[in-house]
Parts: structure tokens; sequence; C-alpha cells
């Protein structure tokens, strides 16, 4: 078969991360078999799965936060004591202070480096960037990072890595999606930042290649998920606890579950159905940290909480059950004809096409229905139609895709998540913190707008500067697009003034900016 | 609390870099190396990346045929905007008065109709022949200047050769250890990129180039004209980065020896004249050599600088009131160790018949001959290490003599 760089480029920029640079011969082995080369990572068990050293489970992660609130609360309390010991007492007599040495002469370079770096941030090492140590003497030293703070970036960069290895890439954009359909927001609170990661690698990532129905039970159990729609605090008003404290219904999970999660807006049921559910799951919470309803940090049924007797939801009763309650609605929900179609549509929308064509989606939605909601068999339908491969390449590459796409094509594994993190927040998609939950926009006008398209010029500029040094930015566009790349994108990377800007333009052009 | 941690790293993602070892690195480059008039001498070495217009940057108003040739933006000497005469028959870009003033005083030089051994016009290719110091593309990941920098007798501790930008650039890395430091928001997309960019998005994907036109444009109406100085824009980076290296420079046990690039001179359309984008970025260079001399104070005495650029541009002016890749330029040199006051040049003329390829300034001048004088001028390296480590197989190109005082 002849290789046929144009259907590569679809499997490696709409279905996966784009290709890497360096020995990975991606563009190659896409162009020979581009379904197979795609399709090959949905094949191998397991191969969704995320462990890394030093990533923790949920529960430990629970507990390290409570730990660490504890410690402050200490430190605070101390504090105080010291202060209230120290107020009768003069203030301790103070060292004359040292006038700023007046002399300008002779300067030793590690003033000068300090001057100059005293008005600058303290640099970290950047994986973005080769060649770095750290600066000869910085301010005063930054905060060592907190218990919270180094989760999020282990998690971060544990999926960085992930994202930037694979070889096509499909299963970890698999994985985006649906930990965006199913978003939760790392700027709810302590407990929301240090669990995004583990939310994703315990609620997500076992069911990408499984049933929805499994995939929406865990991620609507997940701690982090009880957390980020307050069901924590939701107390049935007729349940005992409810009835002692004067608390009550919160309705927040219970209405994004049908709306953002299943049925979609306009999926046939009322706030009848949302008071109901949000009924059904009173009770679902997490242990806390006294650990009275079970390990600190993990889910828990609370039947204190739980809202007695049958409810009725979507013309179904459901008995009073308890935990099993809910897990029966669930199932039911997840198996609705409405959420079959609302899926389907983001699904097509996400790999394919804004508006996405509406004989796919169709395809898509029986296949749901037939398979109950097997989304292995939802990704292959995806990969096994035409539309796929035939619609044009126009979809506006996310932040996040932007990023690790450059990092593949750059050959360079992440080592710190610091750049990644930093430029997804000035490009408006700080990782796993979507502004709602509604999760991130997944359409290219959300993507490509003035300010956005600026800012990731700047990206890539900086990017050139500081690699395009060593690279051969032609040999770049044969690993990105070889002869798939339109005449303009190449005379436009051959005429650049430097390697630096070539690599800049490159990584601008529309080959790497749509998929 | 992490957000701060993350923007605290977002602002540094545009602050200080060092490379390599720390700043007190062994030292290659003995402090005092000359010791017999307790010199202690500095290089400087600017790369302008993109192939500057020589024949607009030190005009040959002289020659008969540079008028006529240059069209629309030919320098002239007398008009609006009058070029600097820097003798009878050269004539200096007017947005280089500091520069001038460096040639009145006797501390900087042209050396004109100047090239690398280069004769292909791909800018990638030709920056490669003139960092790496070898005859042809060849992809070697060492630089001349760094190869000197190994050739010279190791000494006390002073700092290793400082790499100024994001990067080290080829001409300084190699085996002798460098240190490297860039400013704050040095690399921003600058106006030439986002201009190549902006005509690659019309031609092949509208939305896209509308999209970054427009915040190309808020980007500008936010920070005002772009066309002078001021925090930011390319002509305050360059002095910033001037300022910054000098100041490392002017330490006691500071590196003696740097590089840096300033890039944007591929001026392929409306370059200017007297006034324009080229004048722009020259203001620029004249700014970073004035932030050198007052930067390094004392030490000026004992430095010299030498701007280089891969190639030049065609002696004819294009259809787009610009110039395409050409061959000879010219080189700069400033710096109190200079015996300037000279334009140096076996002038070919600019006949048609004289042109190199019917098109280009033709080269008479080895640009190694020019950076050799200059190396055994401020470091006593010999003819053989230059030769044959510093510049492989360039016996013929001669060290020029004289160059440094």
């Amino acid at each position: 078969m002849a290789r046929d760089s144009q259907a590569a480029l679809v499997a490696l920029n709409r279905f996966g991360f784009g290709a890497r640079g360096g020995a990975s011969g991606d563009l190659i082995n896409a162009a020979s078999d581009p379904r197979g080369f795609v399709k090959a990572e949905l094949a191998r068990p397991n191969g969704v799965l995320l462990e890394a050293p030093g990533l923790q489970s949920t529960p430990q992660l629970g507990q390290a936060v409570f730990a660490y609130q504890d410690q402050l609360k200490q430190a605070r309390e101390a504090a105080k004591e010291t202060a209230k010991a120290a107020a009768p007492a003069e203030a301790p007599q103070q060292a004359p202070t040292d006038p700023k040495p007046a002399s300008r002469r002779n300067l030793s370079l590690n003033t000068v480096a300090t001057e100059i770096a005293g008005q600058m941030t303290e640099a970290k090492p950047d994986t973005m960037q080769p060649n770095t140590a750290a600066p000869p003497a910085a301010k005063p030293a930054p905060q060592p990072l907190n218990v919270i703070q180094k989760t999020f970036r282990a998690e971060a960069l544990a999926r960085l890595q992930r994202a930037t290895l694979a070889e096509c890439g499909f299963t970890e954009r698999l994985v985006v999606f649906w930990s965006n359909h199913f978003c939760i927001s790392a700027s709810k609170g302590e407990l929301a930042r240090i669990w995004a990661g583990a939310f994703e690698r315990e609620a997500i990532r076992p069911h990408v290649l499984g049933r929805f129905a499994d995939m929406l039970k865990a991620v609507e159990q997940h701690p982090a998920m009880l957390f980020f729609l307050d069901n924590q605090q939701s107390l049935g008003p007729d349940s005992r606890a409810g009835q002692n404290r004067k608390r009550g219904l919160n309705e927040n999970l219970a209405r994004e579950i049908m709306e953002l999660h299943t049925l979609g807006v306009g999926g046939g049921y009322t706030q009848e159905d949302v008071t109901s559910l949000a009924r059904i799951i009173t009770g679902w919470t997490f242990a806390g940290r006294q650990g009275q309803l079970g390990t600190p940090g993990s889910f828990a049924f609370n039947a204190n909480a739980h809202q007695p007797g049958a409810q009725m939801l979507l013309g179904k009763t459901y008995e009073a059950t308890g935990l099993a309650q809910g897990e029966a609605a669930l199932a039911d929900i997840a198996r609705h004809p409405s959420t079959a179609n609302f899926v389907a549509t983001k699904f097509v929308r996400h790999f394919v096409a804004d508006d996405p064509p509406p004989a796919l989606v169709a395809r898509l939605r029986d296949v749901f229905v037939k398979t109950d909601g097997d989304l292995k068999a939802l990704a292959t339908a995806l990969v096994d139609s035409d539309e796929a491969w035939k619609a044009p390449l126009t979809k506006m590459r996310s932040p996040y895709d932007f990023l690790v796409a450059s990092g593949r094509l750059l050959a360079r594994v992440p080592e710190d998540p610091g750049a990644y993190l930093s430029s997804l927040n000035l490009l408006g998609q700080p990782l796993w913190t979507p502004a709602g939950p509604n999760g991130f926009p997944d359409t290219s006008a959300a993507w490509a707008a003035p300010e956005g398209m600026k800012l990731r010029l700047d990206i890539a500029a900086q990017l050139g500067a500081r690699l395009g040094n060593n690279i051969d930015p032609l040999d770049l566009l044969e690993f990105a697009a070889a002869d798939a790349a339109s005449i303009e994108t190449r005379k436009t990377i051959e005429r650049a003034e430097s390697r630096q800007q070539a690599l800049a333009l490159l990584l601008m052009s529309p080959e790497m900016q749509r998929r | 609390m992490i957000d701060c941690v993350e923007n605290r790293l977002l602002t540094s993602r545009r602050g200080l870099l060092l490379g390599g070892a720390s700043f007190a690195a062994w030292a290659y480059l003995p402090k005092f190396a000359r010791a017999a008039d307790g010199r202690d001498p500095r290089l400087v070495v600017v790369i302008l990346r993109g192939a500057l217009d020589g024949l607009s940057t030190v005009a040959p108003v002289g020659d008969p045929d540079y008028a006529g040739l240059h069209g629309s933006i030919a320098l002239t000497a007398e008009g609006a905007h009058t070029a600097l005469m820097l003798d009878s028959f050269f004539a200096l870009h007017p947005s280089m008065p500091e520069f001038a003033r460096m040639y009145r005083d006797q501390h900087a030089a042209v050396i004109h109709a100047v090239a690398t051994p280069y004769r292909d016009r791909s800018h990638f290719d030709g920056q490669d022949v003139l960092e790496s110091g070898y005859a042809g593309p060849g992809r070697v990941q060492s630089g001349w200047l760094n190869r000197a920098l190994e050739a010279l007798p190791r000494g006390e501790r002073v700092s290793s050769g400082l790499a100024v930008g994001p990067t080290t650039p080829l001409v300084l890395r190699g085996n002798a250890p460098t240190v490297g430091w860039a400013p704050v928001a040095l690399p921003q997309a600058d106006d030439d990129t986002a201009m190549r960019l902006v005509d690659l998005y019309r031609h092949r994907d509208p939305a896209l180039a509308s999209a970054l036109s427009q915040g190309l444009q808020l980007d500008k109406v936010a920070s005002g004209d772009d066309m002078k100085p001021k925090p930011g824009n390319q002509v305050a980076q360059m002095r910033q980065v001037a300022r910054g290296a000098a100041k490392l420079m002017a330490a006691d046990d500071g590196p003696r020896i740097a590089a840096l690039a300033f890039d944007g001179w591929d001026t392929h359309a409306n370059e200017g004249g007297p006034v324009g984008r080229l004048a722009f970025l020259l203001g620029g260079l004249d700014g970073a050599l004035a932030e050198f001399e007052s930067g390094l104070g004392e030490r000026w005495r004992d430095t010299a600088i030498v701007v280089a650029t891969e190639f030049g541009r065609t002696a004819r002016i294009n259809g787009t009131d610009g110039t395409d890749h050409g061959t000879g330029t010219i080189a700069l040199l400033a710096g109190g160790a200079v015996k300037g006051g000279r334009v140096i040049s076996d002038w070919p003329g600019l006949k048609l018949a004289n042109l190199y390829e019917g098109r280009d300034l033709k080269p008479t001048t080895d640009l190694r001959s020019v950076i050799k004088g200059v190396l055994q001028g401020q470091f006593g390296l010999s003819d053989r290490v230059l030769a044959e480590t510093v510049f492989p197989d360039s016996a013929s190109a001669r060290p020029m003599k004289g160059l440094v005082a």
C-alpha cells in the first residue's frame, strides 16, 4: 500500500497527539496503516492505566491534606502563644543595619549576578529548555512546595510524560476527553487540587475502554466529584442528620449528572427529576478526618444522611435500598437514549468537527445503545468511520494538545511540569481547572481567539528561541507532516531567517495548530 | 496557593537562565592575558541573524552605481536624514550616531565587502558556516569562539564564556564551559515572525490570519506605537541585553568573552532607507553598542566587539522595496581596543560586471581574516592555532593585521 501522508496526519493529529520527533518514525508508521496505527492502542490491555512511583490513592492523599491542615493549625496556635508570651517584653535589640555597600568598583561576578537576578524571579529548571541550572544567587529561597502542590505537579508530570511518550496518543486523548466530560476543578479547594490527578487515574482511566455505566458510577462516587459538586453537604430532609441539623438537600451533583454527564440539556428530565435524584444520592460522601464513616478520604455511604423512602425518577420508582438505590438510578440513566445521543454528539464534535456530521453521530449513538455503552466499541466505530478520515482538518488544537504535540515533535520528555502548567494557565486551559462543571470548551472558535493566538505565538517564539538552535526545522517538518505539508508552510519555514524563527513558525503552522 | 507558585514560574520563563557550570567555572582565559602591557582583554561577538544589508548600513555613496541599484532605499549624503560620512566614499546609516562617534574617536571600524566562505543563500547554512568556523555547513556542534577559548592558556579563575540569550549560540558551543544569561522578556515573538505567520495564514488559513492579526493589533494598541524604544520592544530589548552582558563582563572575575545574537535583519520587503524597519533595527544595534561602552566602564578600553552576519543582500532593490539574499556585506568593530576610524575595504565596485553572480556585492575580504585578526590582536593566538583549530583549513585566510591597538 502506498504511503498516505494525509491519512497519517489524520491518524496522528485528529486521533492522537501528533508525531514524535527523533527516531520514532511515527509518520511513516501511521502512513503505512493509518487505521491500524490508531487502533493499536485500543488493543493494549491496561494501556490506559497510569501508575507512577509516588502517585498515591485518594484516601492516602486525603489523609495527607488533613495532616497538612493540622500541621498548619498547630503552627498558627504555637505562633499565637509565642506572640502572647513575647508581647510584654521589649523588642529584641536590632543589630545596626548595614548600609548598602557603596563601592561600585571591583564588583565580583556573584554580586553582579545577584543584582541582575534581583530584578527577576527565580528560574526553575524548565523541561522545555535545555542547558539550565540554578541561578548563582537568587532572591530569598522560595517557600518549599507543600504536599498539595507537590502532588499536583507529580500528577501533572505523570500525565504529561505519558502523553509525550505514547505512540499515537489516541487513548490519552480519550482520557483527556472523558476527564473533561466528567471534570472537576482543582480550584474548588485543597482537597480538589490534591485529588485532581487521582480522580482521573481512579475514576476515568480504568473505564476509558470499558463501559460508560461503570465510569459514571466511579465518577459520581469519587470523593473528588462529591467534594467538587458539594454532595457531601447534601442531607436528606427527612434523614436523621437532616432533621438534627436543620439542613437539607443540595441539588448540585444531581443536576450536573443529568445535564452534563448523561442526558444533556433537553434530554427529557424535569426539575422534579433533579430533586428526586438529589434525594436518591444523599448520603454519598467521603469519610472525613475523624474516620467515623471509614478510612479518611474514601468514599462512604452515610445512611444517616440518606433520604428514606422510595423515589420516582424519570417515570420509574426506585425502592429504598440505601446506596443501591442511587446505583440503580445511575445504571438506568447511563442506558437512557438521551445519554447515547449526548455522548455520541460530544464525542464526534471533539474528534471530527465542531458541527458533527449527523450520520456519524447516529451511527455512534446506535453503537452505544447496542453495546450497552461499550466505550471501546464507541472509539473503534469512530476510527472505522469514513467521515472521521475524510473530514477536513479544521479543529483547532486545544492549548493542552498544542503543548503536548510540540513537546512530542521536539522529542522532549518533560522532567518538570512547570513550563507546561504555566503555559496552560496563560493560554486559558489551566490543568484540571475549568471555569465550570461543563469543562473546557471544545470548539475551534474558543481556542482560535485573537489573544489566544497571540499568546500561542509568544510561546512558540520562546520555544523557538530556546530550542531552535539545536534542530533542523525542515527535518521536523518531515516528522510532523512530510509531503502532507503545504507548499506555503514549507516555504515559510525554509525562508525563515533563523532556525529559531523557523521552529516558531513550524509550531504555529496550520499543520500543527489544526487537527 | 499553588497558583502563585505557578505564576512565579510563568514569569521566570522569561527570567534568568544559566547554562552549564556555575559562574565561577574553570577558566580558560587568563586574567591579564597580556601581562606585558597590563591589559585584560575582552571580546564580544554580535551575530545579526537574517543577513544584514551592508550596502544600506555603510553605504558606498561615492560609488556611481550605488544610488541606481539601491533605488528608493539608498542613503544619500544630503537632504533630510543625511547619512554620516565616514570618509569621502562611505557613509554610515543615520540611525547609528553612537557608532559614528566611536568611529570619530578611532574606537570603531568598518570592514566592507566581506563574507564567510559560504556562497549559497540559505540562512540556516550561512549561519552554520559563520558560527562553526568551518568552510561549509557541516553540522559541527562547536563554534570558533569556543575553540578559541579552548586554545587559550588556562589562568586565574575568571568566568567562562558568556552566552547571552535563551540558548548558547553555535559560535560559543563546544568543550570549553560557558554560562548563559538572558534578560526578562527576551524571547517574545517579534514583529517579523508574527508577520511571516500572518502571511502564511493568509494563504492557508484565513480564519487564523484574522484571529492572529486582531490579537497582534490589540497588543499593539495596548503597547502603543512600535517604532520607538520602550520597554519590551525590540530596540529596548537589544539595549537591555547589552546592558546586562556588559555588567557581567565588567566584573573582576566576570566572563572575558561573550556571544549574542540579534534577529530580524532579513529585509525582503519594506526595508526602508534612512528611516523604516532597517533603521529601527540599526538604532537598536547602535544603542546596544553604547550600552556596552557605558556598562564596561574602564574595561571598554580593553574591549573589542565584532558585529557579523551570515551574508549580505542583493545590491539591487527588489520589487517590494527590500533586498534579497546576497553575498558581500560588512563587519563592524567597536571598542576601546579597536584601532578604528577606518573603513577597510578592497572595494570591488558595483558595476554589473563586478557584482557576484550579477546580483551581489562581491566579497573581497574573508570574514575569517577579520576575526582571526581580532583574536590574535586581543589574545595572541598563533597563526597556526587560528588556521587549524579555530577556523579549520583556513590557512589561506591570513589574520588581518593591525585591527587591535
